[in-house]
Protein backbone atom coordinates (compact mmCIF):
# COMPACT_ATOMS: atom_id res chain seq x y z
CA UNK A 1 0.00 0.00 0.00
CA UNK A 2 2.74 2.41 0.99
CA UNK A 3 4.23 3.86 -2.13
CA UNK A 4 7.61 4.97 -0.98
CA UNK A 5 8.58 7.07 -3.91
CA UNK A 6 12.02 8.62 -3.88
CA UNK A 7 10.47 11.89 -4.89
CA UNK A 8 7.82 12.26 -2.19
CA UNK A 9 10.00 14.23 0.27
CA UNK A 10 11.09 16.56 -2.51
CA UNK A 11 7.47 17.08 -3.48
CA UNK A 12 6.72 18.15 0.10
CA UNK A 13 9.79 20.35 0.16
CA UNK A 14 9.15 21.98 -3.20
CA UNK A 15 7.05 25.00 -2.12
CA UNK A 16 9.43 25.83 0.72
CA UNK A 17 12.50 25.46 -1.45
CA UNK A 18 11.05 27.58 -4.25
CA UNK A 19 10.14 30.39 -1.84
CA UNK A 20 13.40 30.28 0.10
CA UNK A 21 15.42 29.90 -3.08
CA UNK A 22 13.75 32.77 -4.88
CA UNK A 23 13.40 35.27 -2.07
CA UNK A 24 16.29 34.42 0.23
CA UNK A 25 19.08 32.55 -1.51
CA UNK A 26 18.87 34.41 -4.80
CA UNK A 27 18.80 37.85 -3.12
CA UNK A 28 21.91 36.86 -1.13
CA UNK A 29 23.62 36.12 -4.45
CA UNK A 30 22.35 39.43 -5.87
CA UNK A 31 23.59 41.25 -2.79
CA UNK A 32 27.06 39.85 -3.32
CA UNK A 33 26.91 40.68 -7.01
CA UNK A 34 25.82 44.31 -6.53
CA UNK A 35 28.57 44.80 -3.96
CA UNK A 36 31.13 44.19 -6.71
CA UNK A 37 29.51 46.55 -9.22
CA UNK A 38 29.23 50.27 -9.61
CA UNK A 39 25.53 50.66 -8.97
CA UNK A 40 24.08 54.11 -8.32
CA UNK A 41 21.06 56.02 -9.55
CA UNK A 42 22.61 56.35 -13.01
CA UNK A 43 22.87 52.58 -13.45
CA UNK A 44 19.46 51.88 -11.93
CA UNK A 45 17.71 54.17 -14.37
CA UNK A 46 19.73 52.71 -17.24
CA UNK A 47 21.51 55.98 -17.97
CA UNK A 48 24.94 54.43 -17.64
CA UNK A 49 26.12 50.83 -17.99
CA UNK A 50 27.08 48.93 -14.86
CA UNK A 51 30.74 48.26 -14.47
CA UNK A 52 32.61 45.67 -12.47
CA UNK A 53 34.55 47.16 -9.60
CA UNK A 54 36.20 44.11 -8.04
CA UNK A 55 36.85 44.86 -4.41
CA UNK A 56 36.72 48.58 -5.12
CA UNK A 57 33.56 49.14 -3.04
CA UNK A 58 35.05 47.25 -0.10
CA UNK A 59 38.28 49.23 -0.38
CA UNK A 60 36.26 52.46 -0.38
CA UNK A 61 34.27 51.23 2.61
CA UNK A 62 37.20 50.23 4.79
CA UNK A 63 39.05 53.39 3.78
CA UNK A 64 36.16 55.44 5.12
CA UNK A 65 36.69 56.38 8.79
CA UNK A 66 32.93 56.74 9.30
CA UNK A 67 32.35 53.12 8.27
CA UNK A 68 35.07 51.87 10.62
CA UNK A 69 33.54 53.91 13.40
CA UNK A 70 30.04 52.55 12.68
CA UNK A 71 31.40 48.98 12.59
CA UNK A 72 33.07 49.31 16.00
CA UNK A 73 30.01 51.08 17.42
CA UNK A 74 27.71 48.32 16.18
CA UNK A 75 29.82 45.58 17.77
CA UNK A 76 30.07 47.44 21.09
CA UNK A 77 26.39 48.37 21.14
CA UNK A 78 25.32 44.80 20.32
CA UNK A 79 27.64 43.45 23.02
CA UNK A 80 26.20 45.85 25.59
CA UNK A 81 22.65 44.86 24.59
CA UNK A 82 23.40 41.12 24.73
CA UNK A 83 25.11 41.30 28.12
CA UNK A 84 22.37 43.45 29.67
CA UNK A 85 19.59 41.29 28.20
CA UNK A 86 21.18 38.06 29.44
CA UNK A 87 21.91 39.48 32.90
CA UNK A 88 18.38 40.80 33.37
CA UNK A 89 16.72 37.74 31.82
CA UNK A 90 18.69 35.17 33.84
CA UNK A 91 18.37 37.09 37.12
CA UNK A 92 14.61 37.34 36.71
CA UNK A 93 14.35 33.66 35.71
CA UNK A 94 16.04 32.70 38.98
CA UNK A 95 13.79 35.14 40.83
CA UNK A 96 10.75 33.46 39.28
CA UNK A 97 11.74 30.13 40.84
CA UNK A 98 11.82 31.67 44.33
CA UNK A 99 8.35 33.21 44.46
CA UNK A 100 4.79 31.94 44.80
CA UNK A 101 2.31 31.74 41.97
CA UNK A 102 0.79 35.22 42.16
CA UNK A 103 3.95 37.36 41.94
CA UNK A 104 5.23 34.95 39.30
CA UNK A 105 2.10 35.45 37.24
CA UNK A 106 2.43 39.24 37.55
CA UNK A 107 6.01 39.23 36.33
CA UNK A 108 5.26 36.74 33.55
CA UNK A 109 2.31 38.79 32.33
CA UNK A 110 4.29 42.04 32.33
CA UNK A 111 7.16 40.36 30.49
CA UNK A 112 4.85 38.84 27.87
CA UNK A 113 3.39 42.31 27.32
CA UNK A 114 6.83 43.77 26.70
CA UNK A 115 7.72 40.83 24.45
CA UNK A 116 4.60 41.23 22.36
CA UNK A 117 5.01 44.97 21.86
CA UNK A 118 6.03 45.75 18.27
CA UNK A 119 9.45 47.38 17.93
CA UNK A 120 7.92 50.48 16.36
CA UNK A 121 5.43 51.14 19.14
CA UNK A 122 7.96 50.18 21.82
CA UNK A 123 10.26 52.81 20.35
CA UNK A 124 7.60 55.52 20.25
CA UNK A 125 6.52 54.80 23.83
CA UNK A 126 10.05 54.87 25.25
CA UNK A 127 10.73 58.03 23.29
CA UNK A 128 7.68 59.59 24.89
CA UNK A 129 8.64 58.39 28.38
CA UNK A 130 11.99 60.17 28.01
CA UNK A 131 10.62 63.22 26.21
CA UNK A 132 12.30 66.38 27.57
CA UNK A 133 9.06 68.39 27.67
CA UNK A 134 6.24 65.98 28.43
CA UNK A 135 7.89 62.74 29.54
CA UNK A 136 7.52 61.42 33.10
CA UNK A 137 11.10 60.15 33.45
CA UNK A 138 12.88 63.51 33.38
CA UNK A 139 10.26 64.87 35.76
CA UNK A 140 10.72 61.94 38.13
CA UNK A 141 14.51 62.22 38.04
CA UNK A 142 14.29 65.96 38.71
CA UNK A 143 11.79 65.20 41.46
CA UNK A 144 14.23 63.03 43.38
CA UNK A 145 16.83 65.79 43.33
CA UNK A 146 18.78 65.11 40.13
CA UNK A 147 18.22 68.62 38.79
CA UNK A 148 20.57 67.98 35.86
CA UNK A 149 17.78 66.00 34.20
CA UNK A 150 15.34 68.91 34.05
CA UNK A 151 14.30 69.06 30.40
CA UNK A 152 17.21 66.77 29.48
CA UNK A 153 17.06 65.79 25.80
CA UNK A 154 18.24 62.17 25.74
CA UNK A 155 18.54 61.90 21.98
CA UNK A 156 20.91 64.89 21.59
CA UNK A 157 23.90 63.28 23.22
CA UNK A 158 25.41 60.26 21.51
CA UNK A 159 25.79 58.11 24.59
CA UNK A 160 22.51 58.95 26.26
CA UNK A 161 20.73 58.25 22.95
CA UNK A 162 22.41 54.85 22.76
CA UNK A 163 21.51 54.24 26.41
CA UNK A 164 17.86 55.01 25.65
CA UNK A 165 17.82 52.60 22.70
CA UNK A 166 19.57 49.99 24.84
CA UNK A 167 16.89 50.29 27.52
CA UNK A 168 14.16 49.71 24.95
CA UNK A 169 16.01 46.77 23.38
CA UNK A 170 16.57 45.12 26.77
CA UNK A 171 12.94 45.77 27.72
CA UNK A 172 11.57 43.98 24.68
CA UNK A 173 14.12 41.16 24.47
CA UNK A 174 14.75 40.06 28.07
CA UNK A 175 11.36 38.21 28.24
CA UNK A 176 12.52 35.62 25.69
CA UNK A 177 15.62 34.91 27.80
CA UNK A 178 13.66 34.90 31.05
CA UNK A 179 10.91 32.53 29.85
CA UNK A 180 13.34 30.15 28.17
CA UNK A 181 15.80 29.98 31.07
CA UNK A 182 12.93 29.63 33.55
CA UNK A 183 11.56 26.70 31.53
CA UNK A 184 15.05 25.24 31.57
CA UNK A 185 15.40 25.52 35.34
CA UNK A 186 11.98 23.96 35.79
CA UNK A 187 13.02 21.05 33.59
CA UNK A 188 15.79 20.05 36.01
CA UNK A 189 14.40 16.90 37.69
CA UNK A 190 13.39 17.55 41.25
CA UNK A 191 14.71 14.22 42.47
CA UNK A 192 18.23 15.20 41.44
CA UNK A 193 18.03 18.44 43.40
CA UNK A 194 16.63 16.73 46.47
CA UNK A 195 19.30 14.05 46.32
CA UNK A 196 21.97 16.74 46.18
CA UNK A 197 20.36 18.57 49.10
CA UNK A 198 20.19 15.34 51.13
CA UNK A 199 23.87 14.79 50.49
CA UNK A 200 24.43 18.10 52.23
CA UNK A 201 25.27 20.23 49.19
CA UNK A 202 24.76 23.97 49.67
CA UNK A 203 22.44 25.97 47.41
CA UNK A 204 25.46 27.43 45.62
CA UNK A 205 27.01 24.00 45.16
CA UNK A 206 23.72 22.64 43.75
CA UNK A 207 23.62 25.55 41.32
CA UNK A 208 27.23 25.09 40.23
CA UNK A 209 27.20 21.31 40.13
CA UNK A 210 23.70 20.44 38.91
CA UNK A 211 21.57 23.28 37.59
CA UNK A 212 24.16 25.28 35.64
CA UNK A 213 25.53 22.34 33.60
CA UNK A 214 22.00 21.28 32.69
CA UNK A 215 21.20 24.84 31.61
CA UNK A 216 24.25 25.25 29.41
CA UNK A 217 22.60 24.22 26.09
CA UNK A 218 19.74 26.63 26.73
CA UNK A 219 22.12 29.43 27.62
CA UNK A 220 23.98 28.85 24.37
CA UNK A 221 20.73 29.13 22.41
CA UNK A 222 19.55 32.34 24.07
CA UNK A 223 23.00 33.92 23.80
CA UNK A 224 23.28 33.21 20.09
CA UNK A 225 19.72 34.40 19.45
CA UNK A 226 20.42 37.59 21.35
CA UNK A 227 23.65 38.23 19.44
CA UNK A 228 21.82 37.80 16.16
CA UNK A 229 18.89 40.02 17.13
CA UNK A 230 20.89 42.78 18.75
CA UNK A 231 23.43 42.95 15.98
CA UNK A 232 20.60 43.66 13.53
CA UNK A 233 18.70 46.29 15.52
CA UNK A 234 17.18 48.63 12.96
CA UNK A 235 13.73 49.88 13.91
CA UNK A 236 14.64 51.15 17.36
CA UNK A 237 17.63 53.12 16.12
CA UNK A 238 15.73 54.43 13.12
CA UNK A 239 12.64 55.56 15.03
CA UNK A 240 14.22 56.73 18.29
CA UNK A 241 17.19 58.61 16.85
CA UNK A 242 15.31 59.68 13.74
CA UNK A 243 17.35 57.72 11.19
CA UNK A 244 20.72 57.49 12.92
CA UNK A 245 20.99 60.46 15.24
CA UNK A 246 22.34 63.97 14.82
CA UNK A 247 25.05 63.92 12.14
CA UNK A 248 24.84 60.14 12.11
CA UNK A 249 26.18 59.78 15.65
CA UNK A 250 23.90 56.80 16.41
CA UNK A 251 24.33 54.87 13.18
CA UNK A 252 24.65 51.09 13.32
CA UNK A 253 25.55 48.92 10.33
CA UNK A 254 21.97 48.16 9.37
CA UNK A 255 20.81 51.77 9.43
CA UNK A 256 24.02 52.87 7.73
CA UNK A 257 23.50 50.40 4.88
CA UNK A 258 19.90 51.57 4.50
CA UNK A 259 20.88 55.23 4.42
CA UNK A 260 23.69 54.61 1.93
CA UNK A 261 21.38 52.66 -0.40
CA UNK A 262 18.02 54.37 -0.18
CA UNK A 263 18.86 57.89 0.96
CA UNK A 264 21.98 58.49 -1.16
CA UNK A 265 21.35 55.87 -3.90
CA UNK A 266 24.74 54.23 -3.39
CA UNK A 267 23.32 50.76 -3.75
CA UNK A 268 26.69 49.07 -4.22
CA UNK A 269 28.13 50.53 -1.00
CA UNK A 270 24.95 49.58 0.87
CA UNK A 271 25.25 46.04 -0.47
CA UNK A 272 28.91 45.82 0.54
CA UNK A 273 27.91 46.79 4.11
CA UNK A 274 25.23 44.09 3.94
CA UNK A 275 27.83 41.51 2.91
CA UNK A 276 30.06 42.50 5.84
CA UNK A 277 27.11 42.00 8.22
CA UNK A 278 26.26 38.69 6.59
CA UNK A 279 29.81 37.42 7.05
CA UNK A 280 29.94 38.47 10.70
CA UNK A 281 26.65 36.71 11.46
CA UNK A 282 27.74 33.66 9.45
CA UNK A 283 30.83 33.39 11.65
CA UNK A 284 28.61 33.54 14.75
CA UNK A 285 26.35 30.83 13.29
CA UNK A 286 29.23 28.52 12.48
CA UNK A 287 30.52 28.93 16.01
CA UNK A 288 27.03 28.00 17.23
CA UNK A 289 26.94 24.87 15.07
CA UNK A 290 30.36 23.82 16.40
CA UNK A 291 29.18 24.31 19.97
CA UNK A 292 26.08 22.22 19.28
CA UNK A 293 28.17 19.48 17.74
CA UNK A 294 30.61 19.48 20.65
CA UNK A 295 27.68 18.97 23.00
CA UNK A 296 26.82 15.88 20.98
CA UNK A 297 23.49 17.22 19.73
CA UNK A 298 22.18 15.64 16.60
CA UNK A 299 20.36 17.69 14.00
CA UNK B 1 10.53 23.62 41.25
CA UNK B 2 10.08 25.04 44.71
CA UNK B 3 13.04 25.37 46.98
CA UNK B 4 11.99 24.03 50.35
CA UNK B 5 14.84 25.71 52.13
CA UNK B 6 14.09 29.30 51.07
CA UNK B 7 13.38 31.09 54.32
CA UNK B 8 10.35 33.26 54.76
CA UNK B 9 11.85 36.77 54.91
CA UNK B 10 13.91 35.99 51.83
CA UNK B 11 10.90 34.75 49.98
CA UNK B 12 8.95 37.89 50.88
CA UNK B 13 11.84 40.04 49.68
CA UNK B 14 11.98 38.05 46.43
CA UNK B 15 8.24 38.45 45.95
CA UNK B 16 8.42 42.18 46.57
CA UNK B 17 11.22 42.41 44.01
CA UNK B 18 9.18 40.39 41.50
CA UNK B 19 6.10 42.58 41.87
CA UNK B 20 8.18 45.77 41.68
CA UNK B 21 9.91 44.52 38.52
CA UNK B 22 6.57 43.60 37.01
CA UNK B 23 5.34 47.14 37.66
CA UNK B 24 8.44 48.68 36.05
CA UNK B 25 8.20 46.37 33.02
CA UNK B 26 4.50 47.06 32.58
CA UNK B 27 4.84 50.81 33.08
CA UNK B 28 5.62 51.76 29.45
CA UNK B 29 2.52 49.91 28.25
CA UNK B 30 0.43 51.49 31.00
CA UNK B 31 1.74 54.92 30.05
CA UNK B 32 0.98 54.29 26.38
CA UNK B 33 -2.68 53.39 27.03
CA UNK B 34 -3.01 56.18 29.62
CA UNK B 35 -1.67 58.81 27.23
CA UNK B 36 -3.97 57.53 24.52
CA UNK B 37 -7.07 58.17 26.66
CA UNK B 38 -5.91 61.42 28.26
CA UNK B 39 -7.42 64.62 26.91
CA UNK B 40 -4.98 66.52 24.68
CA UNK B 41 -4.16 69.16 27.28
CA UNK B 42 -3.00 66.56 29.78
CA UNK B 43 -0.76 64.69 27.35
CA UNK B 44 1.21 67.74 26.27
CA UNK B 45 1.53 68.93 29.84
CA UNK B 46 4.59 70.14 31.72
CA UNK B 47 3.33 68.19 34.71
CA UNK B 48 2.63 64.61 33.60
CA UNK B 49 0.46 62.72 36.09
CA UNK B 50 0.14 58.92 36.21
CA UNK B 51 -3.67 59.04 36.09
CA UNK B 52 -6.41 60.97 34.36
CA UNK B 53 -9.69 62.24 35.68
CA UNK B 54 -11.33 62.77 32.29
CA UNK B 55 -10.64 59.84 30.00
CA UNK B 56 -11.53 60.61 26.40
CA UNK B 57 -11.41 58.85 23.07
CA UNK B 58 -10.46 62.03 21.20
CA UNK B 59 -7.03 60.77 20.26
CA UNK B 60 -8.49 57.59 18.77
CA UNK B 61 -11.04 59.63 16.83
CA UNK B 62 -8.24 61.84 15.55
CA UNK B 63 -6.23 58.79 14.50
CA UNK B 64 -9.04 57.08 12.65
CA UNK B 65 -10.39 60.32 11.22
CA UNK B 66 -7.31 62.19 10.14
CA UNK B 67 -5.46 59.45 8.31
CA UNK B 68 -6.50 56.44 6.31
CA UNK B 69 -5.75 54.60 9.48
CA UNK B 70 -8.47 51.96 9.27
CA UNK B 71 -7.21 51.04 5.84
CA UNK B 72 -3.62 50.69 7.06
CA UNK B 73 -4.88 48.52 9.89
CA UNK B 74 -6.68 46.21 7.45
CA UNK B 75 -3.61 46.12 5.21
CA UNK B 76 -1.46 45.02 8.15
CA UNK B 77 -4.02 42.41 9.13
CA UNK B 78 -4.27 41.10 5.56
CA UNK B 79 -0.50 40.87 5.10
CA UNK B 80 0.13 39.20 8.48
CA UNK B 81 -2.84 36.84 8.10
CA UNK B 82 -1.78 35.66 4.64
CA UNK B 83 1.82 35.16 5.75
CA UNK B 84 0.75 33.13 8.79
CA UNK B 85 -1.53 30.81 6.84
CA UNK B 86 0.68 30.22 3.82
CA UNK B 87 3.88 29.77 5.79
CA UNK B 88 2.18 27.38 8.22
CA UNK B 89 1.08 25.03 5.43
CA UNK B 90 4.37 25.24 3.52
CA UNK B 91 6.44 24.77 6.68
CA UNK B 92 4.28 21.82 7.75
CA UNK B 93 4.96 20.03 4.45
CA UNK B 94 8.67 20.74 4.61
CA UNK B 95 8.95 19.71 8.27
CA UNK B 96 7.18 16.45 7.45
CA UNK B 97 9.64 15.80 4.63
CA UNK B 98 12.73 16.30 6.81
CA UNK B 99 11.44 14.30 9.80
CA UNK B 100 9.47 11.42 8.25
CA UNK B 101 11.79 10.60 5.37
CA UNK B 102 15.44 9.70 4.99
CA UNK B 103 16.89 11.00 1.77
CA UNK B 104 20.12 12.36 0.35
CA UNK B 105 21.01 15.94 1.30
CA UNK B 106 18.63 15.82 4.26
CA UNK B 107 21.28 17.01 6.74
CA UNK B 108 22.55 19.56 4.25
CA UNK B 109 19.05 20.99 3.98
CA UNK B 110 18.67 21.16 7.75
CA UNK B 111 21.94 23.02 8.14
CA UNK B 112 20.79 25.34 5.35
CA UNK B 113 17.54 26.09 7.18
CA UNK B 114 19.54 26.88 10.30
CA UNK B 115 21.99 29.13 8.48
CA UNK B 116 19.13 30.84 6.62
CA UNK B 117 17.70 31.98 9.94
CA UNK B 118 20.83 33.97 10.59
CA UNK B 119 20.76 35.89 7.32
CA UNK B 120 20.21 39.54 8.20
CA UNK B 121 16.92 40.20 6.46
CA UNK B 122 17.66 43.90 6.54
CA UNK B 123 20.72 43.46 4.34
CA UNK B 124 18.57 41.86 1.65
CA UNK B 125 16.35 44.92 1.32
CA UNK B 126 18.49 46.23 -1.54
CA UNK B 127 18.43 43.14 -3.83
CA UNK B 128 14.79 42.45 -2.94
CA UNK B 129 13.89 45.98 -3.94
CA UNK B 130 15.25 45.41 -7.44
CA UNK B 131 13.88 41.86 -7.62
CA UNK B 132 10.36 43.03 -6.78
CA UNK B 133 10.63 45.96 -9.15
CA UNK B 134 11.49 43.61 -12.01
CA UNK B 135 8.96 40.97 -10.97
CA UNK B 136 6.23 43.58 -10.90
CA UNK B 137 6.66 44.11 -14.62
CA UNK B 138 5.63 40.56 -15.43
CA UNK B 139 3.39 39.69 -12.46
CA UNK B 140 1.51 42.84 -11.42
CA UNK B 141 0.43 41.58 -7.96
CA UNK B 142 3.90 41.26 -6.45
CA UNK B 143 5.72 44.36 -7.67
CA UNK B 144 6.74 47.35 -5.58
CA UNK B 145 3.88 49.31 -4.01
CA UNK B 146 1.66 46.22 -3.73
CA UNK B 147 0.77 44.21 -0.64
CA UNK B 148 2.22 41.18 -2.42
CA UNK B 149 5.67 42.77 -2.17
CA UNK B 150 5.33 42.60 1.61
CA UNK B 151 3.67 39.18 1.78
CA UNK B 152 6.09 37.15 -0.35
CA UNK B 153 9.39 38.10 1.34
CA UNK B 154 7.86 37.64 4.79
CA UNK B 155 6.68 34.12 3.91
CA UNK B 156 10.15 33.23 2.70
CA UNK B 157 11.87 34.67 5.76
CA UNK B 158 9.56 33.03 8.27
CA UNK B 159 9.96 29.56 6.72
CA UNK B 160 13.43 28.48 7.95
CA UNK B 161 12.58 29.11 11.61
CA UNK B 162 9.08 27.64 11.25
CA UNK B 163 10.42 24.44 9.68
CA UNK B 164 13.14 24.19 12.32
CA UNK B 165 10.64 24.58 15.12
CA UNK B 166 7.95 22.31 13.66
CA UNK B 167 10.32 19.36 13.37
CA UNK B 168 9.93 18.59 17.04
CA UNK B 169 6.15 18.53 16.80
CA UNK B 170 6.07 16.31 13.71
CA UNK B 171 8.59 13.92 15.25
CA UNK B 172 6.45 13.60 18.38
CA UNK B 173 3.69 11.89 16.39
CA UNK B 174 4.45 8.15 16.69
CA UNK B 175 5.48 6.24 13.58
CA UNK B 176 3.11 3.46 14.60
CA UNK B 177 0.20 5.78 13.95
CA UNK B 178 1.37 6.22 10.38
CA UNK B 179 1.68 2.47 9.86
CA UNK B 180 -1.78 1.92 11.34
CA UNK B 181 -3.28 4.54 9.03
CA UNK B 182 -1.80 2.90 5.96
CA UNK B 183 -2.96 -0.54 7.11
CA UNK B 184 -6.45 0.89 7.44
CA UNK B 185 -6.22 1.93 3.84
CA UNK B 186 -5.55 5.63 4.17
CA UNK B 187 -3.53 7.15 1.34
CA UNK B 188 -0.53 9.36 1.81
CA UNK B 189 -2.36 12.63 1.40
CA UNK B 190 -5.20 11.46 3.62
CA UNK B 191 -2.72 10.65 6.39
CA UNK B 192 -0.97 13.96 5.86
CA UNK B 193 -3.98 16.27 6.04
CA UNK B 194 -6.50 14.39 8.17
CA UNK B 195 -4.24 12.74 10.75
CA UNK B 196 -0.85 14.43 10.91
CA UNK B 197 -2.00 18.02 10.34
CA UNK B 198 -4.52 18.13 13.24
CA UNK B 199 -1.98 16.48 15.56
CA UNK B 200 0.71 19.03 14.71
CA UNK B 201 -1.70 21.96 14.87
CA UNK B 202 -0.67 23.16 18.37
CA UNK B 203 2.87 23.38 17.10
CA UNK B 204 1.69 25.34 14.08
CA UNK B 205 0.02 27.84 16.39
CA UNK B 206 3.21 28.32 18.40
CA UNK B 207 5.19 28.77 15.21
CA UNK B 208 2.70 31.16 13.70
CA UNK B 209 3.20 33.57 16.60
CA UNK B 210 6.67 34.27 15.30
CA UNK B 211 5.67 34.77 11.69
CA UNK B 212 2.72 36.93 12.73
CA UNK B 213 4.82 39.15 14.96
CA UNK B 214 7.73 39.58 12.58
CA UNK B 215 5.31 40.49 9.79
CA UNK B 216 3.04 42.72 11.85
CA UNK B 217 6.03 44.56 13.32
CA UNK B 218 7.94 44.93 10.10
CA UNK B 219 9.05 48.46 9.52
CA UNK B 220 11.89 48.24 7.03
CA UNK B 221 10.12 46.43 4.16
CA UNK B 222 6.99 48.50 4.67
CA UNK B 223 9.11 51.61 4.40
CA UNK B 224 11.21 50.49 1.44
CA UNK B 225 8.83 48.56 -0.82
CA UNK B 226 5.72 50.74 -0.58
CA UNK B 227 7.36 53.66 -2.33
CA UNK B 228 4.49 55.84 -3.41
CA UNK B 229 1.20 53.91 -3.14
CA UNK B 230 0.22 55.09 0.34
CA UNK B 231 -3.11 53.25 0.07
CA UNK B 232 -1.02 50.08 0.49
CA UNK B 233 0.90 51.30 3.54
CA UNK B 234 0.85 49.29 6.74
CA UNK B 235 0.55 50.46 10.34
CA UNK B 236 4.20 51.28 11.17
CA UNK B 237 4.30 53.87 8.43
CA UNK B 238 0.97 55.34 9.48
CA UNK B 239 2.32 55.80 12.98
CA UNK B 240 5.20 57.98 11.87
CA UNK B 241 2.81 60.46 10.28
CA UNK B 242 2.09 61.84 13.73
CA UNK B 243 5.74 62.85 14.22
CA UNK B 244 5.85 66.39 12.99
CA UNK B 245 8.58 68.99 12.79
CA UNK B 246 6.42 71.60 14.50
CA UNK B 247 5.82 69.31 17.49
CA UNK B 248 4.77 65.69 17.79
CA UNK B 249 1.13 64.82 18.36
CA UNK B 250 1.93 62.51 21.28
CA UNK B 251 -1.70 61.73 22.02
CA UNK B 252 -2.17 60.56 18.43
CA UNK B 253 1.09 58.60 18.47
CA UNK B 254 0.13 56.83 21.68
CA UNK B 255 -3.38 56.05 20.43
CA UNK B 256 -2.01 54.68 17.15
CA UNK B 257 0.60 52.69 19.07
CA UNK B 258 -2.14 51.23 21.24
CA UNK B 259 -4.13 50.19 18.19
CA UNK B 260 -1.04 48.54 16.75
CA UNK B 261 -0.03 46.78 19.98
CA UNK B 262 -3.39 45.38 21.06
CA UNK B 263 -3.82 42.72 18.32
CA UNK B 264 -0.38 41.31 19.11
CA UNK B 265 -1.15 41.28 22.83
CA UNK B 266 -4.42 39.45 22.20
CA UNK B 267 -2.67 36.95 19.96
CA UNK B 268 0.01 36.42 22.60
CA UNK B 269 -2.43 35.85 25.42
CA UNK B 270 -4.34 33.34 23.31
CA UNK B 271 -1.32 31.23 22.52
CA UNK B 272 1.07 31.90 25.40
CA UNK B 273 0.74 28.44 26.93
CA UNK B 274 1.56 26.77 23.65
CA UNK B 275 4.27 29.32 23.04
CA UNK B 276 6.17 28.44 26.19
CA UNK B 277 5.88 24.69 25.68
CA UNK B 278 6.66 25.07 21.99
CA UNK B 279 9.78 27.05 22.81
CA UNK B 280 10.81 24.41 25.30
CA UNK B 281 10.51 21.82 22.56
CA UNK B 282 12.47 23.89 20.08
CA UNK B 283 15.22 24.56 22.58
CA UNK B 284 15.59 20.95 23.63
CA UNK B 285 15.91 19.76 20.05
Amino acid sequence: MRTHSRWTPWLYLAPALVLIGGLLVYPVYELGLISFLEYTQAQVSGGRPTSFQGFGNYAALFGDPQFRDVLVTTVLFAAACVLSTLAVGCALAVLLTRVRALPRLALMAAALGAWATPAVTGSTVWLFLFDPDFGPVDKALTGIGLSGFEGYAWTYDRYSAFALVLLEVVWCSFPFVMVTVYAGIRAVPRAVLEAAALDGASQWRIWRGVTAPMLRPILVVVTIQSVIWDFKVFTQIYVMTNGGGIAGQNLTLNVYAYQKAFASSQYSLGSAIGVVMLLILLAVTLGYLRLLRRQGEEI
Amino acid sequence: MSFPRVRRPWRLAAEAAAVLTAAVVAFPLYWMVLSAVKPAGEVQSEDPRPWTSQPSLDAFRRVFGQQDFARYFLNSLLVAGTVVMVSAVVAFLAATAVTRFRFRFRTTLLVMFLVAQMVPVEALTIPLFFLLRDAGQTVPGIGLNTLGSLILPHIAFSLPFAIWMLRGFVRAVPEALEEAAYLDGAGRSRFLWQILFPLVFPGLVATSVFSFISTWNDFLFAKSFIVSATENSTLPMALLVFFKDEGNDWGGIMAASTVMTVPVLVFFVLVQRRLVSGLGGAVKD
